[in-house]
């Protein structure tokens, strides 16, 4: 039989490549990193076939080309001015190449906070005020063509936001919030990782960004905004072993009584692309799978496993969460 | 089956995620523990306890399983009949 699989190795179905392709911008602030880094390469490739040539030289050249290299001159000019010279250019080129990355954001851009916890993100839309308006978990929707500011906390450890297709990584550090802009050029689902190790379960700490047309998002958000203060109860076997199981003691669904703040938001669980942060595609099966025993999957994660549950129950929860959307 | 493929039904094994809930030999990661182990699949005779262990019955089964066995608690699972078939030969390659 052929290597094993993963199904993290197989989320191509939920965005375009895994892992996700680093040189492969989707947008402004990704682009211009991506542009440096090729002209570095580029440089790199020059130098090695400079060094190489004189080494070449020194192994096989006459002794006539070896004195001429071998001089004051040559030291003084090649070794001394012309890297002056060419990484004081590399500098100012790279600084205003990537100076887009350090410009404010256009005043009124959408601000949202996310908070990385061990081992999944806390997503927090800001309105205007700077006030949480909408909570969320793991995946975060943004406009297209629309420069969005993320202020990058932690709630435990040191973690690093990285969405390669949308920006480089920044460090989220407890006590800190560093803001970081991302943009996409075109709608689509991109996928983050966790860049700093955190802890156990770091590996497994994927995000999801999902970029819509501007009037499909604001249709998003409103429908949320909207469906917030009335969600009528289901009154399914599923909502009352979410309370009865414990799963509200760390799970808010906005609108229920549910209002755990320990674990991802799952108001809007069923329409997330992922499950178990940014790992598992989205599915009925998936959902049982994580409920029934998430340590199985994400092990050492902060969710219990819940093997005492019988497999009817974990499938109401399932069917319950499913209608979170 | 003809044009069943098992190499493609292990793909879609790993792409629908199928080992949140099962350990599945080929399958590194997830290996989850809800469901049984499948490995030595082939060689059971029933599936899931009760349903004869057919080419047809399984691929409807991984399919739409409340369908084919009212009251079970395996999921229906979002694949084609195509890729429930090819998922069926994989299964039958899992030996003891
Ligand atoms: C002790 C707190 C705790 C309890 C109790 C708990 N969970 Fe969780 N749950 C978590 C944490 C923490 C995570 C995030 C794990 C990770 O990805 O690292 C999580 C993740 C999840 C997710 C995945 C969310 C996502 O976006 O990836 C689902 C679904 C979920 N829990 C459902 C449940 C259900 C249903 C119950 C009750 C049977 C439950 N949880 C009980 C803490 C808890
Ligand atoms: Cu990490």
């Amino acid at each position: 039989m052929s290597r094993p699989i993963s199904t993290r190795s197989s989320l191509e179905s939920v965005f375009k490549g895994w892992p996700p392709p680093v040189l492969d911008p989707a947008g402004p602030y990704a682009g211009s990193i991506s542009v440096l880094s090729w002209v570095l390469f580029a440089m790199a490739v020059v130098v090695l076939g400079v060094v190489l040539a004189a080494l070449g030289v020194a192994l096989f050249g006459g002794q006539r080309l070896k004195s001429r290299l071998g001089g004051q001159a040559v030291i003084w000019l090649g070794g001394i001015a012309l890297p002056i010279v060419v990484l004081t250019a590399l500098l100012v080129y790279g600084l205003s190449l990537t100076r887009n990355l350090g410009t404010p954001a256009p005043p009124g851009a959408m601000r949202v906070q996310v908070t990385g916890e061990m081992w999944w993100w806390r997503v927090a839309y800001l309105d205007s005020s700077g006030k949480v308006a909408l909570w969320d978990a793991n995946e975060l929707h943004i406009p297209v063509g629309e420069t969005v500011v993320l202020e990058l906390r932690s709630a435990d450890v040191i973690h690093s936001f990285w969405v390669p297709r949308l920006s480089g990584k920044l460090d989220m550090i407890p006590g800190r919030v560093n803001l970081m802009k991302i943009k996409a050029d075109k709608p689509g689902s991109y996928g983050g990782q966790c860049a700093e190790y955190c802890g156990g379960p770091h590996a497994l700490m994927g995000f999801v960004v999902v970029a819509h047309e501007p009037a499909e998002f604001r249709r998003i958000m409103a429908d949320r905004q909207a469906a917030l203060a009335s969600k009528p109860p289901s009154g399914g076997r599923g909502e009352q072993l979410f309370a009865s199981a414990g799963c509200a003691a760390c799970h808010r669904i906005a609108g229920t009584p549910f209002n755990g703040m320990a674990g991802p938001d799952l108001t809007h669980v069923g329409t997330r692309r992922t499950l178990g942060a940014g790992i598992l595609p989205n599915n009925r099966g998936t959902l049982m799978g994580w409920i029934g025993n998430a340590q199985a999957i994400k092990p050492g994660n902060r969710m219990p496993p819940y093997s005492v549950l019988p497999a009817d129950d974990i499938r109401d929860l399932a069917l319950y969460l499913e209608q979170q959307r | 089956m003809p044009e069943a493929n098992a190499a493609r039904g292990r793909k879609v094994m790993a792409r629908v995620g199928c080992a949140s809930c099962h350990t599945i030999p080929g399958i590194a990661w997830p290996q989850g523990q809800v469901g049984p182990a499948l490995q030595g699949f082939a060689a059971g005779n029933l599936i899931s306890g009760q349903l004869p262990n057919r080419p047809d019955v399984l691929a409807a089964y991984v399919r739409n399983a409340p369908e084919v066995l009212p009251g079970t608690t395996m999921p229906a699972m979002p694949i084609s009949e195509r890729e429930a078939r090819d998922v069926a030969a994989y299964l039958y390659t899992l030996e003891p």
